[in-house]
């Protein structure tokens, strides 16, 4: 009973240390000096900028990965290739590589001087410095997420229902709509919240492919770093604080998601 | 009527099917027997084109389906584990055919109501498959393999994951269902007895080939060899013949053509008597008696008895196996 009680106390302590206070802290000093300043900095028109572009970039990445994400867990589960094992272990590469170095690997690629940069660039296509290139760096890191959570769901779920519905007259694409996706709903589901997570905070990749222009690729965390170096705490608490309640929103979702997950 | 003719399958180094053809008439209710490993629910799943054939035709009332998908086969099928649709209640399960193939509401709902009515799951319409006993499951898959009215009928070990009683109940409900309805029915099973109370006509496969095709009581009086003999009823040996236990007559005094023996053990099985004998050069022998036969003989334990087959069934000896013709020769 003590060591249970020890142990929780560990936890607990661990989790505020690290997690609570600093968290706490940044809301804290938000409005410390009243409602007004932070309010007055995200409604600003950058700030609302900001805002919005998080907003565009999050939606396009989450839609991106998650048609990808159950393509190729339908990939990996339902086909038989070569290769296999190294398109899925592919697949987890957003997760080991740092941001940073996909930034500048995107840099490499789409910048002015970069392989396709130089054809992009003559055809009046701006992908670094602009949203294209922010969208792309925010896809590869969240791309591993749906598959993740999708895969487990499948292979759990098997393929005679599939069978039965062909069976029954179903064409494939009938049978993915009606039986197969509803089947995995709730893994799908719980793999764009953490996409969505993942998105949402997404800084290092971004930063180096942004150029990181305010009121033109400036996302909410770029504006936390940008307001930050211009002194301006308030802007940067603020904008700390909008993104640490819509993580809570996400993790809010993902808690009710895992629920219905477990009930069914 | 369903024609399949050559078929070959294998997996890997494993060949399932060895060029099995069988005939299923119109309107039958046939059974595929065997252990498993036999082949009988691969030969299903090709019928129903859920498997690809590596050689061989699948016809299906008059027409080649052996490139036909599942879907355009006019097939119902029964898996074992039901494959119930989770998500959906007990009548959008049963509807699904039907909405997939664009029918009109109305005439989907009287057609569910109907079929949820002849599977006696009318009171469950609204229930989803996780709230049903196993029977109840497999009866409304069988519903919705019967909704879009498919020419054939084909069930895999429809019983295998039911208890006991449940079996036995729908075993009868599906031969009655298969009276009222006439379609064309094939069922997988490792049970003979199953297949000896529900089918017309029985397949019996072994180690991907067919041994005999039969009526049951063909199969069981007259079985093609011994496999078959072994396989879809009890035996026993006597001087290197296989003999079914209830097949001899059992004398106190020495009789024409019957051996002498020991009685080691009485079983009574209810209605009938086990006996266990041992002939004189050590062997064993079982022979089966009606408990009124037992009783008039007065059979003792260690008494000696005189044992005589009565030669209505016996094999013709080690199966013959049908080699595949060699084309070539």
């Amino acid at each position: 009973m003590r060591a249970r009680l020890g142990l929780r106390f560990v936890a607990l302590g661990y989790l505020a240390l690290l997690l609570a206070i600093p968290v706490g802290l940044v809301l804290y000093r938000t409005f410390q000096h009243g409602l007004a300043a932070p309010v007055d900095s995200l409604t600003s028109s950058d700030g609302a900028h900001a805002f919005w572009l998080t907003l565009e970039i999050t939606a396009i990445s989450v839609a991106v990965n998650t048609v990808f994400g159950v393509a190729m867990a339908l990939l990996l589960v339902r086909s038989r290739f070569p290769g296999k094992k190294l398109l899925s272990a592919l697949v987890d590469l957003p997760l080991a590589v740092s941001p940073v170095v996909v930034g500048l690997a995107l840099l490499l690629v789409y910048g002015r001087t970069g392989w396709f940069g130089t054809w992009l660039t003559d055809h009046g296509v701006r992908v670094i410095f602009s949203t294209p290139g922010m969208v792309l760096a925010t896809i590869f890191v969240s791309l591993p997420f749906v598959v993740r959570e999708t895969v487990p769901v499948l292979e759990e779920l098997g393929t005679e229902q599939e069978q039965a519905a062909s069976t029954l007259g179903a064409s494939s694409w009938q049978t993915f709509w009606r039986v197969t996706l509803p089947a995995i709903r709730w893994g799908v589901g719980y793999g764009v919240v953490l996409t969505t997570a993942r998105a949402l905070g997404e800084f290092g990749a971004v930063s180096v492919v942004s150029g990181r222009l305010v009121g033109q690729t400036e996302t909410l965390t770029l504006r936390v770093q940008n307001e930050f170096e211009r002194f301006d705490l308030t802007g940067a608490y603020a904008a700390s604080a909008l993104l640490a309640v819509m993580a809570i929103a996400v993790l809010l979702v993902m808690t009710a998601l895992e629920r219905r997950r477990r009930a069914t | 009527m369903i024609s399949v003719k050559g078929i070959e399958k294998s997996y890997g180094d494993f060949k399932a099917l060895h060029g099995v053809s069988v005939d299923v008439p119109a309107g039958s209710l046939s059974a595929l027997l065997g252990p498993s490993g036999s082949g009988k629910s691969t030969l299903l799943r090709v019928i129903a084109g859920l498997e690809r054939p590596d050689a061989g035709t699948v016809q299906i009332e008059e027409r080649d389906v052996t490139d036909v998908s599942p879907q355009r086969r006019g097939i119902g099928f029964v898996f074992q584990h039901y494959a119930a649709f989770k998500h959906m209640t007990v009548r959008q399960n049963v509807a699904f055919g039907l909405q997939v193939r664009k029918r009109s509401r109305d005439e989907i709902r009287a057609k569910v109501d109907e079929l949820l009515e002849l599977v006696h799951l009318s009171g469950w319409a609204d229930s989803y498959p996780g709230n049903l006993s196993g029977g109840q499951r497999q009866r409304m898959a069988l519903a919705r393999a019967l909704a879009v009215e498919p020419n054939v009928l084909l069930l895999d070990e429809p019983f295998g994951a039911l208890d006991a009683r449940v079996r036995e109940e729908l075993r009868s409900w599906l031969r009655r269902l298969h009276d009222e309805l006439h379609v064309t029915t094939v069922f997988v099973t490792h049970d003979q007895r199953e297949a000896m109370e529900v089918s017309d006509q029985v397949v019996v496969l072994n180690e991907g080939r067919v041994e005999q095709i039969g009526a049951p009581v063909e199969v069981y009086d007259k079985p093609a060899n011994d496999f078959v003999m072994g396989f879809v009823g009890p035996v026993t040996q006597l001087g290197g013949e296989i003999v079914r236990p209830h097949d001899f007559d059992l004398f106190q005094d020495p009789a024409g053509g019957a051996v002498e023996a020991q009685v080691e053990r009485i079983v009574p099985l209810g209605f009938e008597v086990r006996v266990e004998l041992v002939l004189g050069d050590g062997s064993p022998l079982v022979v089966q008696l009606t408990r009124m036969e037992s009783e008039l003989l007065e059979v003792r334990e260690k008494e000696i008895v005189y044992a005589r087959p009565r030669g209505s069934a016996t094999s013709p000896g080690p199966r013959l196996r049908r080699e595949p013709e060699n084309l070539l020769g």
